[in-house]
């Protein structure tokens, strides 16, 4: 019977398919859902085993159940300190990361298209790149005058090699077909960039972004971790957690790992639609 | 790009003519390319390879010159300097009097793959060249853009991408782009590689309309024997690397041309004498090759 359905359904003509694919893509919301709590229930009787059974088990039982994240949860976020940890660790992020793209794009485009500057610039580059960003973190504080201007500086340095490989990969890839088409139709040298090699690249400066993004969150949380975050109260997601840690609150360290799973996922969210606002070519199928 | 010569301003497009009338005699808008003594090789002194070796070839105004050659031979590379995207090793390029030093819009190159901008609609590639250079705008440029949108049949795709297009759409809108540039000389280089027969068959047909239509100086490059005949005026057939013209087969198939005409006799004749040179130039590749099979053949037999 549900094959019968099956075939109704793929004979339908094109105006009735659009539901088909809608009801398609409420079954996938249906199933991320189910399997979601699922996964929470497991979770629960893994965490509650203990209490239940009077023995631990291995790896989930050391972990607070999920109810009692949610309980931790609904106290935390009425408290102002929970709500300026995001703000620090958004604020860290969006520095790191544009001052990243500004610097990055650029400096890829220039030694993508110019040899002698890619001459000069890419081997230090290179020897640079592979130190991990955290590698930086005692250096930068020496460095900087501010824990602040150390977690940027760090977090900065996490996305800006992922940025310039991305786009001067990117911009090297792109056909010479496209580029002699538009020298034979006259175009000039600031045409080819402008034209050519700039719209050529913005897929691979949105991978760097994504891959970017991703790269920042991780190495402010580290950085925050590491060196305290702030003065005050609101050190950041990672100083939240940190602090929960050493408060001996294992249901906030959870819950500020689920945060982070939310900021992160927010940012990337906001850096896909960006891609796809400026790269229509690219959200066709 | 610096197309180092100034020619006198855009020619008018020409009015379409018949074929008969344009038969008649060469119209002053159409260009005659000469390439005199050209040779070409690629790599260093320890790894050269010769590609094109003392090539004389002139593509005849109001003409479609047809290009075969075996696999490799170099024809790309012959496309690539027409185009003035490389240089030759010796001899020069000549288009109507004046020397080719660089790319330039009165050679539009139709590639062996697509080459539209995949961020750009069709209407926004077609409109690309003038656009650049602002010898069309406005309005004119946009009525032009839209008849030859509809020329070549894409008026409900102006606003699609390249990757929505079928293969033989991208052929077709890319057919557009170079015509908007209004070139002395058209250049394609195996523009229907990779076309379902189908869709080829279709293209040729459209293409050959195109030109018929004004009799635009052309160069079309190909491996297909079948395609090359049904197409051309003059049918060059390049030796083996290092390519030099082998032959050169001058077809009398008339215009305006039909797919029945491929079975007529002189067709059959046309294609048996440029399958003979083929099959030779193809065997003396396969010789060259000798080096490689005998120690083939040497490792063959200590293994056996
Ligand atoms: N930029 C380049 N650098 C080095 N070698 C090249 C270059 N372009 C072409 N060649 C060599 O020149 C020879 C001829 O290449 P070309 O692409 O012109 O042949 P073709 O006749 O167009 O081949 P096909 O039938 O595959 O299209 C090949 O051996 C190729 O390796
Ligand atoms: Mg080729």
């Amino acid at each position: 019977m549900t094959e019968m359905a099956q075939t109704s359904h793929d004979t339908m003509p094109v105006k009735r398919r659009s539901r088909l694919s809608k009801a398609l893509g409420n079954k996938k919301l249906v199933r991320g859902f189910t399997a979601i709590c699922v996964f929470l229930l497991f979770w629960e009787i893994g965490a509650r085993w203990e209490g239940w059974f009077g023995y631990a088990l291995p790896w989930i039982g050391l972990i607070p159940p999920p109810s009692a994240v949610a309980a931790a949860a609904t106290e935390v976020v009425t408290k102002v300190g929970y709500w300026l940890s995001w703000v620090d660790s958004f604020k860290r992020v969006m520095v790191g990361f544009l001052v990243a793209q500004l610097l990055g794009i650029p400096f890829g485009l220039a030694l993508a298209v110019n040899k002698y500057f890619r001459g000069i610039f890419f081997p230090p580059f290179e020897i640079l790149r592979p130190i991990p960003p955290l590698a930086w973190v005692p250096a930068s504080l020496i460095f900087w005058p501010t824990n602040e201007m150390s977690i940027a500086f760090v977090t900065f340095l996490g996305a800006f090699f992922t940025v310039v490989i991305n786009v001067l990969g990117g911009a090297r890839a792109i056909d010479v077909r496209y580029l002699r088409a538009a020298q034979s139709m006259g175009a000039s040298q600031w045409h080819l960039f402008s034209k050519i090699i700039l719209p050529g690249t913005l897929p691979s400066i949105f991978t760097g972004a994504a891959v970017g993004m991703g790269i920042t969150w991780e190495v402010v949380l580290a950085a925050e971790m590491i060196s305290g975050g702030g003065t005050q109260a609101g050190g950041g997601l990672g100083f939240f957690i940190w602090n929960s840690f050493m408060g001996g609150s294992l249901e906030q360290v959870v819950v500020g790992m689920i945060s982070i799973g939310i900021a992160g996922y927010l940012c990337s969210s906001a850096v896909r639609m960006l891609g796809d606002h400026f790269m229509p070519w690219r959200r066709l199928f | 790009m610096a197309t180092a010569k100034k020619k006198p301003a855009a020619k008018k497009r020409p009015a379409p003519e018949t074929a008969k009338t344009a038969k008649a005699g060469i119209r002053s808008d159409q260009s005659r390319l000469e390439l005199k003594n050209v040779s070409k090789g690629y790599g260093d002194e320890w790894d050269f390879e010769q590609v094109l070796g003392n090539l004389s070839l002139e593509l005849e105004p109001g003409k479609l010159t047809v290009v075969v050659g075996p696999s490799g031979c170099g024809k790309s590379t012959l496309v690539n300097l027409i185009a003035g995207f490389e240089k030759p090793d010796t001899g020069e390029i000549v288009l109507d009097g004046s020397k080719v030093t660089g790319p330039g819009k009165d050679r539009m190159v139709v590639f062996q793959e697509t080459a539209l901008m995949p961020w750009q609609t069709t209407y926004q590639n077609i409109v690309f060249g003038p656009k650049l250079r602002g010898d069309l705008t406005g309005q004119a440029l946009h009525d032009e853009a839209v008849r030859l949108i509809e020329k070549v049949g894409l008026a409900e795709f102006r606003d699609k991408y390249p990757l929505q297009l079928s293969g033989g759409m991208q052929r077709r809108a890319e057919l557009a782009r170079a015509l908007i540039n209004d070139p002395r000389i058209m250049i394609m280089d195996e523009p229907f590689r990779g076309l379902d027969a189908m869709s080829r068959e279709l293209m040729q047909e459209f293409f050959l309309k195109i030109f018929e239509e004004n009799r635009r100086t052309q160069v079309f490059v190909t491996s297909e024997i079948e395609e090359a005949i049904f197409l051309a005026d003059r049918l060059v057939i390049l030796s083996n690397k290092p390519a030099e013209v082998r032959k050169i087969i001058d077809i009398d198939l008339p215009r305006p041309r039909d797919f029945t005409m491929m079975s007529s006799p002189e067709a059959y004749r046309y294609k048996r004498e440029a399958m003979e040179i083929l099959h030779e130039e193809a065997m003396k590749s396969f010789v060259d090759q000798a080096g490689a099979s005998g120690f083939m053949e040497a490792y063959s037999k200590a293994n056996a």
